[in-house]
């Protein structure tokens, strides 16, 4: 069993609406062991940003946790709730400890800062160093996420770079305090396929080289199986289900699970084989059904789906928030 | 670069040939002959004949354009009437007053204006944020000529922190006269401070929504270096467009300022010059401030170019 980074317990997280408040998260559970990689699969709205957010405790001001428990644990061994953290204490967390790399490369960097500037900055607040050195560390950091010519670029401003380019600076930025956990917000989801496999090659090097931890947050199943060692799915502000990433895909246990796989294009799938999307959308935050969040869309639903669902164990090392113990074979529409 | 000054130089010639040409014309649409006119009902027809042939108001309309054009290429813009003096020397006499008090009161609106602009968008829709805004809007409503009877009957004639008016006098020292000007820029700097904080509040708001805030905040700064550092620089083009602007409008609003004050500058001036029908000067105040505001302008654009690598001129 490896070591926990992190545990987060039943985390609730509402926003205040012009009307009271919606609750984005609904109890969100799920660990992270030391050097793994969890990937947080749901569609738009799920929540999975949320999640990220709170764990960086930069959540919108009119956002707030209001349940559970964010478990951290420091490479000091001492385990501390984010949620009740002081935003002084926070601060000194970012950086070394917790980092983040965001979904648009674009527009996540300072465009009146060098990327040297943007990069060094992060050792400038959390490192005591001379500025050669710091720039000496930077100039490496480069180098080492692939930026050809790294000694000129350094001086380089983020508008002179690529996307894929702007993606290797927000990761260089992230891990060159050498972070615990990485917390990684579809970070390839606004760039091209081919530039996808190699940042994603990247991340996966740095891993086994740092030993971090990534939390992985995406929508897209392949990356999943690219990327991660557990999955955690999310839907409407829940987790519905978490096991390792080959049980989620062999042992399928959730019938919203099993529509997102059934939804997308795979090799190895059988010539003609359909496409079958989900039908329906996400229902609103504010008028979920009172059981089962996704028994309206559920193939399978039943009465009983009416009442309260919770995340059960279904196999060792599998959770799943459904009342069928096995899934039957999702049928195909005519 | 060097291509774009060129330009923008060539530019500042055609905006004030512009000025020169319009200036000539509104001296000529003037109802009635501006010679008559400005000798007054009084005048014998022999006086009137006799400045018609020294302003060259005899000859073709095309003649009197192209002299007073080569005249003013040469920095001739003709000779006062009251005066009896060379235009230039007498703008040169009145222009200090009204620059200092241009950039006093800039740097009044801008030490007021900036800061509270920016922690009023930092506490976005809270009591300060509100309170802010309504001070703003209140400052901007208030003519200042009100404000300035006010601060000068309370602040000058009451309890005597300042001088009540005037420039103090033909022997005044450059410090006293600059002590003359602190009242009238106060004044002046609270009317546009109202459009610096609200410049300032609104492109501050723009950007502290900005993804590259929240990858600042993330990088565990505090939220003081977020602002300052990340966010502040980035609201720093607006800001200085509108500063431009304010400056430029400031030497000609300066007017109103000046009339209250009793400052001896170019505001006063030209308004006198309007009471005398002291044509020369008031083609020259305009070309003067024409030009002035130009200058400004380009200043802002390569101001530009010092913040944010991205322009490329």
């Amino acid at each position: 069993m490896t070591e926990t980074i992190l545990d987060v317990r039943d985390l609730r997280v509402a926003f205040g609406a012009r009307r009271g408040e919606v609750t984005a998260l609904r109890d969100v559970s799920f660990t992270l062991g030391r050097g793994r990689t969890l990937a947080l699969v749901g569609e738009s709205g799920s929540g999975k940003s949320v999640t990220s957010l709170s764990l960086m405790g930069l959540l919108p001001p009119n956002g707030r946790i209001s349940g559970g428990q964010l478990l951290f644990t420091d490479r000091n061994g001492r385990t501390r709730d984010l949620s009740t953290l002081k935003q002084r204490d926070f601060r000194a967390l970012r950086g070394p400890e917790l980092s983040m790399i965001f979904q648009e490369p674009m527009s996540s960097l300072n465009p009146l800062f060098t990327i040297g500037d943007q990069i060094g900055e992060m050792l400038w607040l959390h490192v005591p160093m001379s500025d050669a050195d710091r720039r000496k560390r930077v100039i490496e950091m480069l180098e080492l996420v692939e930026i050809p010519a790294a000694a000129s670029r350094v001086d380089q401003y983020p508008h002179e770079l690529s996307g894929g380019m702007r993606q290797r600076v927000m990761i260089a930025m992230a891990i060159i305090c050498e972070p615990r956990l990485l917390i990684a917000d579809e970070p390839t989801t606004a760039l091209d396929v081919t530039i996808q496999a190699q940042i994603l090659d990247l991340m996966r090097r740095l891993q086994s080289d740092l030993g971090m931890s990534i939390l992985f947050i995406t929508h897209d199943m392949g990356v999943v199986a690219e990327m991660a060692d557990d999955v955690a799915v999310m839907y409407a502000g829940a987790v519905v289900e978490e096991a390792p990433v080959d049980r989620i895909f062999d042992h399928t246990r959730h019938p919203y699970t099993q529509g997102l796989l059934a939804s997308i294009p795979r090799p190895g799938r059988a010539h003609g084989e359909r496409l079958v999307p989900i039908p329906g959308t996400v229902p609103p935050l504010t008028a979920l059904p009172p059981g089962c969040a996704f028994a309206p869309r559920c193939p399978f639903s039943e009465p009983r789906c009416d009442k309260p669902v919770q995340l059960s164990r279904k196999a060792a090392d599998h959770r799943a928030a459904c009342i069928l113990d096995t899934l039957p074979a999702r049928p195909v529409p005519a | 670069m060097t291509r774009y000054l060129i330009k923008r130089l060539v530019g500042l010639v055609v905006v004030i040939f512009l000025v020169l040409t319009i200036a000539f014309i509104i001296v000529r649409l003037a109802p009635g002959d501006p010679a008559a006119l400005m000798l007054g009902p009084d005048a014998t027809t022999e006086d009137v004949a006799e400045l018609r042939t020294r302003l060259g108001l005899d000859r073709p309309i095309y003649v009197q354009y192209l002299t007073f054009v080569a005249n003013a290429a040469q920095g001739d813009l003709g000779d006062s009437l009251f005066f009896n003096a060379p235009v230039l020397e007498v703008l040169a006499a009145r222009a200090e007053p009204t620059i200092f008090l241009a950039l006093f009161s800039l740097i009044f609106a801008l030490v007021i204006a900036a800061p509270i602009g920016i922690y009023a968008a930092y506490r976005h829709g809270s009591a300060t944020d509100q309170g802010a805004i309504s001070t703003a809007m209140l400052a901007a409503s208030v003519p200042s000529f009100l404000t300035g009877l006010i601060f000068q009957r309370y602040l000058a004639t009451e309890l005597g922190w300042f001088p009540a008016s005037g420039y103090g006098g033909p022997d005044a020292s450059f410090l006293e006269r600059m002590g003359h000007l602190i009242l009238p820029s106060i004044v002046l700097g609270i009317t546009n401070s109202a459009l610096i904080l609200r410049f300032t509040r609104a492109s501050m708001l723009d950007i502290l929504g900005e993804d590259y805030v929240r990858t600042a905040r993330a990088k565990g700064m505090t939220e003081r270096r977020v602002v300052l550092r990340h966010a502040l620089k980035n609201a720093g083009i607006p800001i200085i467009t509108v500063v431009g602007l304010t400056f430029a409008l400031l030497v000609s609003g300066a007017v109103v300022t000046e009339r209250v004050f009793n400052l001896p500058g170019l505001g006063n001036l030209v308004v006198n010059a309007v009471l005398r029908r002291d044509y020369p000067i008031i083609q020259g105040t305009l070309i003067v401030v024409a030009a002035l505001y130009v200058l400004v302008n380009l200043l802002t654009d390569l101001l530009y170019l010092v913040v944010d690598k991205r322009v490329k001129l």
